[in-house]
């Protein structure tokens, strides 16, 4: 779609990201020190840290990314909602207290603080590492997606804009500054979602188009002049080329009838075109439409909470999922043709469009998510370290419930801000992560820009939380516990800054690699690896007396190959590396199902061959 | 000092009970969770039963999942307060 700059959304936004940089300086005086800067002090107020959890966690991918998939597959994209949140109740029940009470700045230290080895020093390190850059990925791409409609800028310039600035907050603030934009962000987001939910519910649905959505025109074969002629072998379907008042776009033919498409040229030579016109015409249109509702209504009005589910169960609606999109070869251009699906409401309100629940890789696929999700909340370094910035257990405790309700309140919401935008015609059929701001647009164009303004600091947050966890990572469990490296607390907090610069610039790259892939999707991959890699050692340290420093490294590392290993050769990598899905080694996308009992396998069969080192050791439990 | 806690701790007595607690509430949340995807998986066309006010059992059920551990917290938050109240003031008290 083609995007103009807005000057008031503008505005909002600069001031915004203007107010966040000004905390970030004003925070960095009091960061002096190591604790200050890897833990802010352990002086923050629950529920501060409660909300700036909740601001952590709700990140592009809960935001951006759910809300997408919802809007383009339906109920399958809330399965990442429902995850998510139970993720939390492994965190809180079985980890939170347990790793306060062991604690330090990072996820290594607790694990250590047992045995004081290498092994785990290093081991933990990586793995905090390949789990923050996994995480960083989706939240760049997440930032390059919220640009373009924002400041009409291209994605790669949002993607450098949010590592620069990222880089600027971390390099000179560390963990207080990022507690309170989480704070803020965290705060703001839930009540502005709160706001377009309302908007959501008073609307209803009707099956009337929006005029900025498209809606197909319908010719005879008779009127119009046919330039061209293709039919796909795969989807049975003709298309064909015509020219109907001066553009040369693509219809799809349905007996003697035309039916109008939406499609996307790339010519050998000269510029895209978008429906036969160059993007800046605007000719391409937003998507997402209710074709038929309960008792032939055309509008409902204003619908109740379980009234708005149950009536798009029966209703009928349009979607243009990427599986249903036509690629072929028109001489020299390449051409996309994006082809509806009239899916009724029923099946879009259970699971199984995204997931295929009734073939046996996908339901492997979706227990092997489920599972991921699940336990790879209480494994995410930046979530981890949050426990050690406040005073006390009880407080870290307290901190948790709070978030656990301001998230949960916030994955109710992204039902609606979802099926809002899948029925409200605001879906960017070339990047479906900006279905939830664009749903707000829909409603009044500053609270886009606001939406916008805090989705993007949602990123910044996130991105920042994880560079503070991958520096400690290195400048702490490696540089110092691991290489021995006799640093003063300022060459330590020195050592963490120059290693966030480093890890901002490598996230910069995989952000604008990994461009229009959904940010939930690759965050799915980045709880897999956190999973497998670190919740087999944290949970057997706690409560299997026999666990050695041997079978932890040995977990860590094992966990964390196979699941990097599975995913790097699933069929969705494939696509990426622009190779066809159907020729990858594997047919199964999401690792947890493998990597995270084989990892538990390895740690007790490597712990059980190496007891003799755990003579004479306390017993921490 | 980097190898010390961040922020010192007392001494907790309740710190077993907790432990226990946590995990039982942990295996009831766990065997729910695992209802909801061994039916999503096992039987998905059962998710479009309609159960309450005409909104399907998928809808139902994963709402009532993310109400649930919203609750099954506030009362492990309530237990455990009372408990460390109760246990570290007997300790003070002897």
């Amino acid at each position: 779609m083609n995007y103009t700059a807005n000057p008031i959304a503008i505005a909002i936004f600069l001031a915004f990201v203007g107010f966040v940089l000004g905390m970030s300086f004003y925070f960095a005086r009091k960061a002096k020190s190591a604790a200050g800067y890897f833990a802010a002090g352990g002086t923050v107020n629950w529920f501060v840290n409660g909300i700036a959890f909740a601001g952590d966690y709700l990140s592009a991918a809960s935001f951006l990314g759910i809300c997408g998939m919802i809007a383009t597959m339906g109920y399958d994209g809330f399965l990442y909602s429902i995850g998510y949140l139970a993720g939390w109740i492994v965190a809180l029940f079985v980890v939170a207290e347990p790793m306060k009470r062991l604690g330090k700045y990072t996820f290594a230290d607790a694990l250590d603080s047992k045995f004081n080895s290498k092994g785990i020093q290093l081991m933990a390190a990586i793995s905090t590492l390949a789990v923050s850059v996994f995480y960083l990925i989706p939240q760049m791409v997440g930032a390059g997606s919220l640009i373009t409609p924002l400041l009409g800028l291209p994605q790669w310039i949002g993607v450098v804009m949010v590592g620069a600035i990222v880089i600027t907050i971390v390099a000179t603030a560390g963990m207080t500054s990022t507690t309170y934009v989480q704070f803020l962000k965290g705060g703001l987001l839930i009540i502005f979602s709160t706001v377009i939910s309302i908007a959501v519910l008073n609307k209803g649905l009707s099956t009337e188009p929006r005029p900025e959505t498209f809606s197909p025109q319908i010719v005879a074969v008779a009127d119009v002049t046919s330039l061209a002629e293709v039919t796909d072998e795969k989807s049975g379907l003709t298309f064909v080329k015509a020219d109907k008042d001066g553009l040369a776009n693509w219809w799809i033919v349905r007996g003697d009838m035309l039916e109008e498409a939406q499609s996307i040229t790339e010519p050998a030579e000269g510029e895209t075109l978008y429906n036969g016109a160059v993007k800046t015409e605007n000719k391409f249109k937003s998507v997402g439409l209710v074709t038929k509702l309960p008792g032939g209504q055309t509008n409902t009005g204003k619908l109740g909470i379980f009234e708005y589910f149950s009536t798009i169960q029966k209703s009928e609606i349009v979607r243009y999922p990427k599986s249903s999109i036509v690629k072929f070869e028109d001489g020299r251009d390449h051409v996309k043709v994006f082809c509806p699906q009239i899916t009724a409401g029923e099946d879009l309100m259970i699971p199984g469009q995204k997931f295929k629940t009734k073939t046996p890789i996908g339901k492997l696929n979706f227990i092997s998510l489920m599972l991921a999700l699940f336990f790879g909340t209480a494994s995410l370094p930046h979530i981890l370290i949050r426990y050690y910035t406040v005073p006390s257990q009880r407080d870290a405790r307290k901190s948790t419930i709070v978030a656990i309700g301001a998230i949960g309140f916030f994955y109710i919401l992204t039902l609606f801000l979802g099926l809002g935008a899948m029925t409200l015609g605001v879906i960017d059929l070339g990047d479906g992560n900006m279905s939830a701001p664009l749903l707000a647009k829909a409603f009044n164009p500053v609270l886009f820009a606001i939406i916008s303004a805090i989705a993007f600091a949602t990123v910044l947050g996130t991105v920042s939380g994880l560079i503070v966890a991958a520096s400690g990572a290195v400048a702490h469990d490696l540089m110092d516990n691991y290489i021995g490296i006799k640093m003063t607390d300022q060459q330590k907090v020195k050592a963490g800054k120059i290693a966030a610069v480093v890890v901002g610039i490598i996230a910069i790259g995989l952000g604008i690699a990994f461009q229009g892939m959904n940010v939930s999707f690759l965050v799915g991959w980045a709880f897999a690896v956190a999973a497998s890699a670190n919740l087999p050692s944290i949970i057997m340290l706690l409560f299997w007396g026999k666990t050695t420093a041997k079978g932890i490294a040995w977990s860590i590392g094992i966990g964390m190959v196979s699941a990097l290993a599975i995913i790097l050769t699933s069929p969705s990598m494939y696509g990426q590396y622009g190779l066809d899905p159907a020729t990858a080694l594997h047919k199964l996308d999401n690792p947890g199902i493998l990597s995270i009992p084989l990892s538990f396998i390895v740690l007790v069969v490597v712990s059980l061959m190496t007891q003799k080192e755990n003579e004479g050791l306390e017993d921490i439990r | 000092m980097l190898h010390e806690p961040a922020v010192k701790q007392e001494k907790d007595n309740a710190s077993d009970w907790k432990s226990k607690l946590g995990i039982k509430l942990f295996w009831l949340y766990c065997v729910i969770y695992m209802g909801f995807v061994g039916i999503a998986v096992f039987a998905t066309e059962l998710m479009k039963t309609p159960v309450l006010a005409g909104a399907n059992l998928a809808i139902v059920y994963g709402l009532a999942l993310i109400v649930f551990a919203i609750v099954l917290g506030l009362i492990y938050n309530h237990l455990c307060t009372k408990k460390e109240d109760e246990m570290n003031k007997k300790e003070e008290a002897a």
